[in-house]
């Protein structure tokens, strides 16, 4: 039953539940799940990319998400748009220059299922390595500048005001933020990505007390999620990314039990 | 008065300018330890863009600002904590700093609030909320504290309890603390400096000079506490509704 790529994909897909969770913690705190959905629509460019120049796509894929998501925050302050209509021009956008990019690169066989959806056997010992490395140093950096970040995300000015110059960490964050999304492209394919964030920290934040809490059953209820719905994956032969997810949303819906269970003993 | 040594904060000739107007502008004010400034003035008069230049969240856009020190606490006038995240008294306490639990509860001790400390901070009240805050800033033990409108939605006597606190902690904590606030009482009373905005400095001295000088009487009306609401003001120059002056 344990194949070597079966293996080899559940301690990828663990270690990138292990990044996401504190990440997606702090993407519902921030309300910026469509800003993650940006990103990750703007992987696709950055895959093609990878094809098209032969580089190592998580690398491309995270130079394509950094630029997309500072290109972001200067328009912000040029134009008179709302943050949610840039962030849909620059994914649409972006997304779609990358299938266009596809469609001139016939000459190289592509996967395109795999790269919307992820594929659990295109999983090598390399991206492991990635995987692991990546994530250690991602969570490091999160580690070090959390304070100024966390205040910042409870409130801004307040945070500034005590010297936590949360201009930096924010910056820090969105590139950490596309970082995530280059690791786990692979895997979960590029439309799903934002599910990984965002719905183990929706199941965290139904079952939790305090931040910290939050963040370890956000981190759980993640591997959970990926260790299930690969195993969902390679009975059933549906894509990783969907059988993630979905697990993902059941392992929500049982979260919002003992939600029901409390608001029934407090009536 | 302070000694030179004693400066915390100095701002000469401040202003902000957004969005093609000057929200505040020419505001010089200084700060020592031990020291109640209070800005008054009208809505939109710039009192918290002027604290936002002292705190350094805004950038004055013309003059010049000089801090000499660096622990600063901050109770911000209006501020909704996301019902996105879970967050308990205990941890919002330690938002900025590492403070022991002994210090966090002596602090909601005396503003009151010691019972709340596991609470989750979307379920207080807008009132505890407004102690927490204060009871935070004091914790941190700051050098300059500034407080905008720190009492709003207090009941009447937590109101003055809390004022004497305030008062209280500058000479304890021997910080220095900018005070925006409505309460003429506590104004008149216990401040050391007291500087009336509107868009510009209108007027500023002390207590008891600011209160007979004819700009402050302009601003608020002879019989203060009574007249609060009513901000007219004709003197050596007028508003436009905006707030900037009319040439």
């Amino acid at each position: 039953m344990f194949d070597d790529f079966f293996t080899r994909a559940l301690i990828a897909g663990v270690g990138i539940a292990i990044i996401a969770g504190p990440l997606g913690c702090l993407v519902i705190w921030r309300r910026l799940s469509y800003f993650g959905d940006t990103l990750s629509h703007s992987a696709l460019l950055g895959v093609t990319l990878a094809y098209a120049f032969s580089m190592n796509i998580t690398l491309s894929v995270f130079i394509i998400s950094s630029v997309v998501a500072i290109l972001l925050i200067n328009l912000q302050k040029r134009t008179k748009l709302a943050g949610d209509s840039l962030l849909g021009l620059l994914a649409h956008s972006t997304l779609a220059i990358g299938l266009v990019l596809i469609g001139f690169l016939s000459s190289i066989r592509f996967d395109l299922m795999g790269l919307l959806f992820g594929d659990i056997l295109a999983v090598t010992t390399d991206d492991i390595a990635m995987v692991w490395i990546g994530g250690i140093i991602i969570l490091g950096i999160l580690y070090f500048i959390w304070k100024s970040l966390f205040s910042a995300t409870v409130n801004y000015d307040l945070a500034a005001a005590e010297g936590m110059r949360p201009e930096i960490s924010n910056l820090i964050f969105t590139l950490l933020l596309a970082g995530v999304i280059a690791l786990s492209i692979k895997m979960i394919g590029a439309l799903l990505i934002t599910g990984l964030l965002l719905i183990p920290a929706a199941i965290a934040r139904n079952l939790s007390n305090s931040p910290k809490q939050m963040i370890i059953i956000a981190i759980l209820a993640g591997i959970a999620s990926v260790v299930l719905g690969l195993f969902t994956s390679l009975e059933l032969n549906t894509s990783s990314g969907p059988s993630i997810v979905v697990v993902s949303l059941a392992l929500f819906i049982l979260s919002l039990i003992p939600l029901e269970i409390r608001g029934q003993l407090q009536k | 008065m302070a000694e030179k040594n004693n400066l915390l904060v100095k701002l000469d000739n401040g202003g902000v300018y957004k969005s093609s107007k000057w929200l505040v502008r020419g505001v010089s004010l200084e700060l020592y330890k031990g020291q109640i400034v209070t800005l008054i003035g009208p809505n939109g008069s710039g009192k918290t863009t002027t604290a936002k230049m002292i705190l350094n969240i805004l950038k004055s856009d013309e003059g010049k600002m000089e801090s000499y020190t660096s622990k600063m606490a901050y109770v911000p006038q209006k501020i909704s904590i996301d019902w996105t995240m879970p967050l308990r008294v205990i941890d919002f306490m330690k938002l900025t700093n590492h403070i022991n639990n002994a210090d966090i509860t002596e602090a909601l001790k005396l503003t009151g609030v010691e019972d709340l400390l596991y609470n989750q901070i979307n379920n207080l009240s807008g009132g505890e909320f407004q102690r927490v805050l204060i009871a935070r800033a004091i914790a941190k033990k700051p050098e300059l504290l500034v407080l905008d409108e720190p009492v709003q939605g207090v009941d009447f006597n937590g109101e003055i309890a809390l004022y004497n606190l305030i008062k209280k902690i500058a000479s304890t904590l021997n910080c220095g603390i900018l005070l925006i606030s409505h309460d003429m009482h506590f104004v008149m009373s216990a401040t050391d400096h007291v500087i009336c905005l509107n868009g510009h400095i209108c007027c500023s001295g002390s207590p008891s000079a600011v209160i007979k000088d004819s700009a402050y009487i302009e601003l608020f009306g002879e019989h203060t506490a009574a007249t609060l609401s009513l901000y007219k003001h004709h003197h050596d120059h007028s508003h436009e509704t905006d707030g900037s002056v009319a040439k």
